[in-house]
C-alpha cells in the first residue's frame, strides 16, 4: 500500500487495526534489516510522504515528508551551506542493501555517526513530529521550533522506536551550518588503552573536538587514532595544532586537512563491511572499551572492530553464531545489526520491558505496527 | 484558576498519613503543622498559593522509594519539588497532597572526567554542579537564569534551558541517566553512563514530564571543557525588525554564537535605571557572546560586526577587557531584577520562528496597547524563546487577572506563528488551560496514555500539564 498523505495512511491503519492485518513500515527499504523479523501481512510504503515542506535556513530549520530522501534533505540544506548536525550513518554499506534511505528511516531508527558526541544524536536535533498510531488517528508533537517543553516530549520517544509506535509522516529538525574546513589529527600505532586515553584527552579538552575514532591494527596496516576538527579555518588550524600537541604526549601524530574520506568509512563502517559475518553495535562509557574489548578478543580470537566516540561506541564483527552479549563484562547493551543469530536488541531489565510494553499497548493497542521489530 | 477539589476521604486521615511517614522517615524529615507547611504553599509562580497537608524531606532514593510507596497505598496525591523555582507553578501544592521535597538530596554520587559526566542527587542546584567540577575547568551547561537556585530535579522535570543553549542544547541534550522511583515506590534506573540507552527512549520523556511520570532521585549529566575564552558584544538599532534580520543573517552566515539575547526599548529604559549598564538611546539591543581562544574569538567577532555593520547599528560595542564584558552582560542579568523594582510583572515564555520576530514584537506592542499594560521583551534571539514581561499592579483589583488575559493572547499568538506556548519553564498550571491552543485533544490523549503507564492512579503531580477536563475521569478513578 501507498497512501498519498495522512488521511490516506490513517484510514489503511484503521482498516488494519479492524481486520488485525499486521502491517510493516516501509521507507527507503535501505534498513529493513534492522531490529528483530517483523511478522506482517502489508506493507505501508512512505514514498507518498516525500518532499521538504518548510526551510528556513536563517531559524537553522527543516520541515520533511518521512519519505523525502537523506539526499534530497541534504542537498537542500546543502545550498544554504547546512546540514543535519548529526551526521547519520548509511547502512547500505554494511546490510549491503540497495535503494535511498528516507529521512523518516533515519529518525525511526534514530540513527547518528561520529559527530553525536559533540552535536547530538538524531534525537537531540528532532524537534517536531507527526505520526499515525496504531490506532489510524494522525498526532503531533514538538513543531518547528527548537526550544519547547509544551507538554510531554514524544518527539524523543518516537526517534529510535522503529515504527513500533507510530507511522512518522513528517518530522522537523534543527540544522546547522557545515563546517568551513576540518582537520584531522591522527596519533599512530597505539594500543587500545593508549588510543581511548587519548580519546578522553582530547574530548576532555576546550577544542571542541566533533570525531574521536579508534581502528585498530590490521593485516597490512597499523592502528589509527583520529580525532576530528571542525569550523572556520583560522580556528581550525588553531585547535588542531594544540589539539596535536597535548595527543602527541601519547605518539607519533600527523595532521591531514579535509579529510573527508575516513569520516564517511567510519560513520558507515566500512572497514568491519567486508564479509558475511555478524555485525555488533556494543555502547559502553568509553573508558571501559579495553577491558571490553580484551575480553572479547580472549572469547573470539577472530573478533575484528571500530572504535568510534570516544571509545562509548564499539563496532564488532563476529561470527554468526557467537553470542557477544556472554562477552560484556562491563555496563552497556549490545544490539546487532547484521545477523539473526540471536534477538536484536539487548534485553532490558524487567521493569523497564514491561513500561515499554505498556507503552506499544497504548500506541498501538491491536499490535498491527512492525509487530515484534523490537521484541 | 481552577483546581481539583482535594479528597475529603485524604483529608479526614491526615494523621494517620503523618503517622505513617514518620514511620519511614526522621522526625524533622516530615512536616505537617500549618504555620510549617505555609512555607511550601507557592513556588515562583507566587500568584497561586495552597499548603499541602504534610510536606516530607527524604535524604535518598531508598526514603523516596518507602514514601511513594505509602502514599500510593494510601491514595494520597504526591507533588514533587525541587527548590520551588518554577514560574508555571509545577511545584503548586494541592490541601490534600504531600509536598515530596528533593533539597536535603544534594550530594555529588561520582565525578568522571575521562568520561565526562558527574552523577548528583536531584537536590542539587544547577550552579553547584558546575561548582564541583571547575576546578578541573570543566562545567555542566545548561545554565537557566535561576541557576543559583534551581535544582537538577526541576531542571529534569521542566527540560529546562537557559542562555547558552544555542550552542550547548537544554537539559534532555546534556543528562545521560537517572534513577526515578516510580509512584508505587519502585526504582528504576533508566539509561547510564553511557549514550544512548537501549529500547525505546524513556530517559527522552522522562525528561520534560513535570514531575508527573516519577521522582527523579539521582541523575547522570554531561560535563564538558570550558572554552579558553568568552566574549560578547553590545549591538544596538533603531528598530526591532532591523535587528531581528540581524540575527537571521548572522546565522545565515554559519556564525554560531553561544548566546545572542535581544532587549527591546521597555527593557533596556527599566535596565539602565537599575542598573547603569551603559547601554545605548536604541531600540533594540543584541548581546551577542562567542567562545575560543583569542584568535577564535577575534575571527567570530569580525564576521559577527560586519554583517551588524550592514544592518547601520546605532551602537556596537565590543568589550576589551573582562570589566567591560561584564559591564555589558550586567544589563541583561540584571533585567527581571530592574522589572521586578517598577511594577509586578509576568513572565512568558512562548517560543516563535526567529522569522516571526518582528511580526510578534509588533503584535505585542498592539496588545499591549489594548490592555494598557506595559510590555518589555527579553529574550534568546536565536532559538526564537521569548520572554515578554507583562507589567501590572498586583494591588489594583483586576489587574492581575487583565495581565492573564494579555498574556494568554501572547501566547495564542505564539502558537499561531508557528511556534509554542513554552520553550524552557514549562506549561505547570499557568499554561494548562491554553494546551488546547496547540494540540487537539487526540495529540493530548496520547500524551495522557504516557502518563497512564507511568502512574496509573494520577497520584504524581496530576493537576498540572493539562487541562483538568481532559484529565477528569482519569483523577477521579
Amino acid at each position: 500500500m501507498t497512501p498519498k498523505d495522512e488521511q490516506e495512511l490513517a484510514e489503511c491503519v484503521k482498516d488494519s487495526s479492524g481486520t488485525g492485518r499486521k502491517l510493516r513500515i516501509r521507507g527507503g527499504g535501505t534498513r529493513l534489516a534492522l531490529g528483530n523479523a517483523v511478522s506482517y501481512d502489508d506493507t505501508i510504503s512512505m514514498d507518498g510522504f516525500s518532499g521538504v515542506s518548510l526551510y528556513e535556513p536563517g531559524a537553522l530549520t527543516l520541515v520533511a515528508g518521512a519519505g523525502t530522501p537523506l539526499s534530497e534533505i541534504t542537498e537542500t540544506l546543502r545550498k544554504s551551506g547546512q546540514q543535519l548536525p548529526f551526521e547519520p550513518m548509511d547502512h547500505r554499506t554494511l546490510l549491503n542493501s540497495v535503494g535511498e534511505p528516507t529521512i523518516g528511516g533515519v529518525v525511526a531508527c534514530n540513527i547518528s555517526g561520529p559527530r553525536r558526541i559533540q552535536a547530538g544524536g538524531c534525537r537531540d536535533s528532532l524537534i517536531g513530529v507527526r505520526f499515525v498510531n496504531g490506532q489510524g488517528e494522525a498526532i503531533k508533537n514538538g513543531g518547528r521550533v527548537m526550544k519547547n517543553v509544551t507538554g510531554y516530549d514524544l518527539v524523543k520517544l518516537m526517534a529510535g522506536s522503529f515504527g513500533s509506535l507510530g507511522i512518522l509522516t513528517e518530522v522537523a529538525f534543527k540544522v546547522l551550518p557545515i563546517p568551513e574546513v576540518q582537520s584531522t589529527i591522527t596519533l599512530h600505532r597505539a594500543d587500545i588503552n593508549t588510543a581511548v586515553n587519548a580519546m578522553s584527552a582530547a574530548l576532555g579538552s576546550p577544542f571542541d573536538v566533533t570525531g574521536a575514532a579508534y581502528l585498530p591494527a590490521i593485516k597490512g596496516a597499523d592502528s589509527k587514532t583520529v580525532l576530528r576538527i571542525e569550523g572556520f579555518a583560522k580556528s581550525v588550524k588553531y585547535r588542531a595544532d594544540k589539539l596535536a600537541e597535548k595527543v602527541s604526549g601519547f605518539g607519533e601524530v600527523s595532521i591531514v586537512r579535509n579529510d573527508h574520506d575516513i569520516w564517511a568509512d567510519i560513520k558507515n563502517v566500512k572497514r568491519l563491511s567486508g564479509n558475511s559475518d555478524a555485525i555488533w553495535r556494543v555502547s559502553v562509557k568509553p573508558s571501559d572499551a579495553p577491558a571490553f574489548c580484551a575480553k572479547l578478543t580472549q572469547s573470539c580470537a577472530s573478533a575484528e572492530m571500530q572504535l568510534d566516540w570516544g571509545g562509548g561506541l564499539i563496532w564488532v564483527r563476529v561470527p554468526n553464531d557467537f553470542d557477544l552479549r556472554q562477552s560484556l563484562n562491563v555496563a552497556g547493551h549490545a544490539t546487532i545489526i547484521r545477523g539473526d543469530g540471536f534477538a536484536a536488541f539487548h534485553p532490558q531489565p524487567s521493569v523497564l520491558a514491561k513500561i515499554e510494553q505498556r507503552l506499544r499497548d497504548k500506541f498501538d493497542p491491536v499490535g498491527v505496527l512492525n509487530p515484534g521489530i523490537m521484541g | 484558576m481552577e483546581m481539583p477539589i482535594p479528597s475529603e476521604m485524604v483529608l479526614s486521615r491526615k494523621s494517620d498519613i503523618v503517622a505513617r511517614l514518620r514511620t519511614v522517615l526522621p522526625d524533622d524529615a516530615v512536616i505537617s503543622e500549618p504555620s510549617q507547611t505555609q512555607a511550601y504553599e507557592c513556588d515562583a509562580l507566587t500568584a497561586y498559593r495552597c499548603a499541602p497537608m504534610a510536606v516530607v524531606l527524604p535524604r535518598n532514593t531508598q526514603q523516596v522509594s518507602e514514601v511513594l510507596r505509602i502514599c500510593s497505598g494510601l491514595n494520597v496525591p504526591v507533588v514533587p519539588r525541587g527548590s520551588g523555582t518554577s514560574l508555571a507553578g509545577g511545584a503548586l501544592p494541592t490541601a490534600d497532597c504531600v509536598v515530596l521535597g528533593v533539597a536535603r538530596m544534594n550530594g555529588v554520587l561520582e565525578t568522571n572526567y575521562d568520561d565526562r559526566y558527574i552523577r548528583v542527587q536531584s537536590g542539587r542546584t544547577n550552579l553547584s554542579v558546575t561548582g564541583a567540577v571547575e576546578q578541573n575547568d570543566f562545567f555542566y551547561a545548561p545554565d537557566p537564569s535561576s541557576q543559583l537556585a534551581c535544582a537538577i530535579a526541576g531542571n529534569v522535570a521542566m527540560n529546562s534551558g537557559g542562555a547558552h543553549c544555542l550552542k550547548y542544547g537544554v537539559t534532555t541534550n546534556n543528562l545521560l541517566g537517572v534513577t526515578m522511583v516510580m509512584m508505587d515506590g519502585e526504582i528504576v534506573e533508566i539509561g547510564g553512563s553511557h549514550l544512548d540507552a537501549s529500547g525505546l527512549d524513556l530517559l527522552g520523556v522522562i525528561c520534560g514530564s513535570e514531575g508527573q511520570l516519577g521522582v527523579v532521585t539521582e541523575a547522570t549529566l554531561r560535563i564538558l571543557h570550558k572554552p579558553e575564552g568568552a566574549r560578547p558584544v553590545l549591538i544596538g538599532f533603531d528598530s526591532n525588525e532591523v535587528a531581528g534580520a540581524c540575527v537571521s543573517d548572522i546565522i545565515k552566515a554559519g556564525v554560531l554564537p553561544v548566546a545572542i539575547e535581544f532587549m527591546d526599548r521597555p527593557c533596556i529604559e527599566a535596565v539602565e535605571d537599575f542598573a547603569k549598564a551603559g547601554y545605548p538611546d536604541a531600540e533594540a539591543v543584541l548581546i551577542i557572546e562567542v567562545e575560543g581562544s583569542e584568535a577564535e574569538i577575534t575571527e567570530q567577532l569580525e564576521k559577527i560586526t560586519a554583517i551588524a555593520t550592514r544592518h547601520n547599528p546605532v551602537e556596537l560595542r565590543e568589550s576589551k577587557s573582562s570589566e567591560e564584558s561584564a559591564a555589558i552582560w550586567a544589563g541583561r542579568k540584571a533585567a527581571f531584577g530592574a522589572m521586578g523594582r517598577i511594577a509586578d510583572y509576568m513572565c512568558l515564555d512562548g517560543t516563535i520562528p526567529v522569522s516571526e520576530l518582528p511580526l510578534v514584537l509588533r503584535r505585542i506592542g498592539e496588545l499591549s496597547k489594548q490592555y494598557g499594560l506595559k510590555v518589555a521583551n527579553v529574550f534568546h534571539a536565536g532559538d526564537g524563546n521569548m520572554h515578554p514581561l507583562i507589567l501590572f499592579d498586583a494591588n489594583k483589583p483586576g489587574d492581575l487577572e487583565l495581565c492573564e488575559f494579555m498574556g494568554a493572547d501572547i501566547l495564542k499568538l505564539c502558537v499561531e506563528v508557528g511556534g509554542c506556548l513554552t520553550g524552557e519553564h514549562g506549561v505547570g498550571v499557568e499554561k494548562r488551560d491554553l494546551m488546547m491552543t496547540q494540540y487537539n485533544i487526540a495529540d493530548i490523549e496520547t500524551q495522557l496514555h504516557v502518563k497512564d503507564v507511568f502512574d496509573p492512579a494520577w497520584l504524581l503531580n496530576a493537576a498540572k500539564v493539562f487541562p483538568l477536563s481532559t484529565t477528569k475521569s482519569r483523577r477521579a478513578s
